[in-house]
């Protein structure tokens, strides 16, 4: 049977370990909640930065199920569309027809990013495709400043400044607002792959090109689909960025893309779930960090996250829910 | 009248020439196999005609030239290849295969799902079993079965007995003969075993080298002497 011998690729699914772990960090911030207002407060605010950390970190995944790079302009990109909002408000529109046109501006930002940048050089290296990623970083970053200027403009925020209290734990209604946008877009963005024959002909051409090519699906276009819809997904990320900043410069997603980084990490890379949850957990874990570690101060946030993503990744090489691969010949 | 006709075709993977001008017709209705040994083109004969390499030459299925027509088009055109190595999706569930396969026709899977489970009854029970915990042969099956839900009015068909039991062999010859039958379904089925290909076809090829050395009714070449003896070892 030499002739016959085939490679089989065989998947290891996540462990026992890590559905354990979460149920007890879920059980943790439950009772922390209970015994401590200020604990349940930084927990909620946690959620919504984490929320939007999850949804970047979700873009990220998309692009790299699809393409098989990490897109480095992600971030950049939602800065940009973030702008395009804020020129909507300027010129008087109501802010929810503001953010749908934003959103479908992000849409056809990513289709014409992968037509023009990407496709070109999707069949060189991943070091190409990477690179061209890093030179959009640039770009954008320059063509904003160029239309906009680099100086800090403000926006209205949609959730007002309601806080909400009960007992001793004040809510605000942006937290809640952040939370409840990102979470429900994510949920939205999965029925659409779930459900809908364009989400499974995407999920079809991102898993293996050529078989899907074969029963009529068109790879590119689905691809490009991908772009865009994680361009959208990123808008979201970068307008429920921008009222947590207070305001809106072209630096605003920068240290976001690198949490959005380690919560795809974190999740496994692969798994849309793993980045969802990776961004709660890294927005709940940095407010907690902040509130309880003395030494913790602001500037020192994000290298503490850096090294407990390092930790992690000793001890799961392939983040939470990533799938170890096991090749049999 | 023919449904797919090759002439002179060529194909090449780099610097390799894999086909040095295959010419061959197949009609409407009927089931060809093309044989050979390891290396004889095979497997790229059927790749060209799906557009899934890059050929020269003249390709013409139900009289419309196929040159400019890739993989996602031909399957449009009503062209159903299963690959060697069958091609399925072994990350998502045997449903949505299914709904793959039907994926070029519009409105509901629901009655194309129905007319294939007459030829395929398990497959319900299994909808939403991920493909890759299938068996060989169940695989082999499903991709058929996807094929199929394509409506397709041409299968192409890669060593579908590859790596499976002869009674498993069997039955997939059964029901693509059935197929072939009830539905007049055509077939160009690409086999390693002659023996089996050629009581399953009604005429068939043999390739050599990238070129066809034989070509005629399948009873006449399994009296050909050299068939004989290369192929079928009696």
């Amino acid at each position: 049977m030499l002739g016959l011998a085939r490679q089989k690729k065989l998947t290891a699914g996540p462990s026992r370990l890590v559905p354990v772990g979460l149920a007890g960090a879920a059980v943790f911030l439950l009772v922390g909640s209970l015994v401590s207002d200020i604990f349940a407060q930084q927990t909620v605010a946690g959620l919504a930065q984490g929320a939007i950390f999850g949804s970047l970190a979700l873009a990220l995944v998309l692009i790299y199920r699809a393409t098989e790079v990490i897109n480095f302009a992600q971030g950049e990109m939602a800065m940009a569309t973030t702008y395009v909002c804020y020129q909507l408000l300027h010129w008087g529109v109501s802010y929810w027809l503001a953010f749908f046109l934003t959103l479908a501006f992000g849409f056809v930002f990513g289709l014409v990013t992968y037509g023009v940048f990407i496709r070109p050089v999707q069949h060189r290296s991943v070091i190409a495709i990477v690179i061209v990623t890093l030179g959009l970083f640039i770009l954008i970053d320059g063509v904003v400043a160029w239309i906009w200027g680099a100086d800090i403009k403000f926006m209205e925020s949609p959730f007002g400044n309601k806080v909400y209290r009960s007992g001793g734990v004040a809510v605000s209604a942006q937290d809640i607002g952040v939370f409840a946008v990102s979470i429900i877009s994510m949920v939205a963005l999965w029925a659409l792959f779930q459900f809908t024959k364009v989400g499974l002909a995407m999920r079809a051409a991102a898993l293996r090109p050529a078989a899907a090519s074969l029963v009529g699906v068109r790879v590119n276009r689905m691809l490009a689909i991908g772009w865009g819809l994680a361009a959208m997904l990123g808008a979201v990320a970068g307008l429920m960025a921008e009222p947590t900043q207070f305001v809106l410069q072209p630096t605003l997603m920068q240290p976001i893309l690198l949490l959005a980084f380690a919560a795809a990490v974190l999740g496994g890379l692969e798994s849309p779930i793993g980045a969802v949850i990776g961004g709660l957990l890294i927005g709940v874990f940095l407010n907690l960090v902040g509130q309880y570690v003395g030494f913790a101060t602001s500037e020192l946030r994000l290298p503490i996250a850096f090294a407990v993503l390092l930790l992690v990744l000793l001890v799961r090489p392939t983040g939470l829910f990533g799938r170890k691969q096991v090749r049999r010949v | 009248m023919p449904l797919l006709e090759l002439e002179n075709v060529t194909a090449r993977y780099g610097p390799v020439q894999a086909l040095h001008g295959v010419s061959l017709t197949v009609d409407e209705g009927q089931i060809a196999a093309v044989l050979g040994a390891n290396g004889a083109g095979k497997t790229t004969t059927l790749r060209t005609i799906s557009g899934t390499v890059r050929r020269d030459g003249e390709l013409r299925f139900a009289g419309k030239p196929l040159a400019n027509v890739g993989p996602d088009g031909s399957a449009r055109l009503g062209i159903a290849h299963v690959p060697e190595g069958r091609g399925t999706f072994a990350e998502l569930t045997v449903w949505e295969n299914l709904r793959l396969g039907a994926y070029t026709r519009r409105g509901s899977a629901k009655d194309d799902f129905a007319r294939v489970q007459t030829y395929f009854p398990w497959l319900e029970e299994r909808r939403s079993q991920q493909a890759g915990t299938l068996s060989g042969g169940e695989q082999q099956m499903l991709a058929l079965a996807r094929a199929f839900m394509q409506r397709p009015r041409l299968l192409l068909l890669d060593e579908p007995s590859l790596g499976l039991a002869p009674l498993l062999v069997t039955e997939i010859f059964r029901i693509v003969r059935e197929l072939n039958e009830n539905e007049g379904l055509t077939v160009l089925v690409v086999e390693q075993n002659a023996h089996i290909a050629l009581q399953l076809a009604q005429s068939a090829f043999v390739l050599e080298v990238g070129r066809v050395a034989l070509a005629g009714p399948s009873a006449e070449l399994q009296e050909h002497e050299s068939v004989r003896r290369s192929y079928l070892g009696y």
